[in-house]
């Protein structure tokens, strides 16, 4: 005949995830940033589908010259430095949340990972740097694809 | 459930774009050829209708983002979380039905 365990007895601690693996409250912040991010990013992500899809003349008038009548001026510029960033970091945390979830094997888990902060790194870095080191009118460029301001 | 999977299947998608639109807007640092060719295929119907589904990936991941925010913070959110899906796809469809006639004539010319 068995018994059953006395229910008051003491037991090992449950095995899992305890605090001591967790760091602080990162995944707190992260859960935050997802909506704070969000908001913004459904204004920032509307005006710029607005500006470049919608208005005029939409996708027949993106070029070179659109690109840099927009960032001529520091108002685009800042835009596309915010939505960069947070579009980056919005969408770097969502994927990761999506690998976690479905890579079960920690090898697999390690190396999507590192890809992803890899790419998410080189796309924010190149992005912000070019961003701010464009020149609107490059030498030895054929007048006709600057934008009519190179010219003035 | 349903809401949650395309939450992250458009998510995922439009990360992916991303990318590569970061990329392709870099060639402006190479060349204004470079770019305008580049850009160039961005035009062409296929891409269009490409577009057209990034789109509707986008405005439903906003939408849908936005009641997902709704549900955690607001107290009458879970309550409303059912009847708020469906406010999400009336302004999916509204905001397609702005969207759509206007890209599509763009590019396939009807002006």
């Amino acid at each position: 005949m068995t018994t059953i365990a006395d229910p008051k007895a003491p037991r090992p601690s449950r095995p899992g995830p305890t605090r001591r693996t967790t760091h602080g409250n990162t995944e707190l912040y992260w859960w935050v940033f997802m909506r704070v991010s969000g908001v913004v990013l459904v204004a920032l992500i509307f005006g710029h589908l607005f500006v470049n899809l919608v208005a005029g003349e939409g996708i027949n008038a993106i070029d070179f010259g659109f690109v840099a009548g927009k960032w001529a001026s520091p108002f685009w510029q800042i835009w596309d430095l915010l939505m960069l960033w947070l579009a980056m970091l919005h969408g770097t945390n969502g994927v990761r949340t999506i690998i976690g979830d479905y890579a079960e094997k920690d090898s697999t888990r390690l190396v999507l990972t590192s890809a992803l902060y890899l790419a998410s790194v080189i796309v924010i870095v190149l992005g912000t740097l070019v961003i701010f080191t464009f020149d609107p009118c490059p030498p030895n460029s054929p007048a006709d694809l600057l934008p009519s301001f190179c010219t003035a | 459930m349903w809401s949650w999977v395309a939450h992250r299947i458009t998510g995922f998608a439009i990360f992916f774009f991303l990318l590569v639109h970061v990329l392709d807007t870099s060639l402006v640092r190479v060349s204004p050829e470079a770019y305008n060719d580049v850009i160039g295929t961005y035009k062409n119907p296929i891409m269009g209708l490409g577009e057209a589904g990034l789109v509707l990936a986008i405005v439903f991941h906003a939408f849908n983002g936005l009641r997902i925010i709704l549900v955690d913070f607001w107290w009458q959110g879970t309550r409303y979380q059912r009847v708020m899906l469906w406010v999400v796809m009336g302004l999916v469809v509204v905001t397609m039905a702005g969207f759509l006639p206007r890209h599509l004539m763009h590019v396939f010319g009807g002006e």
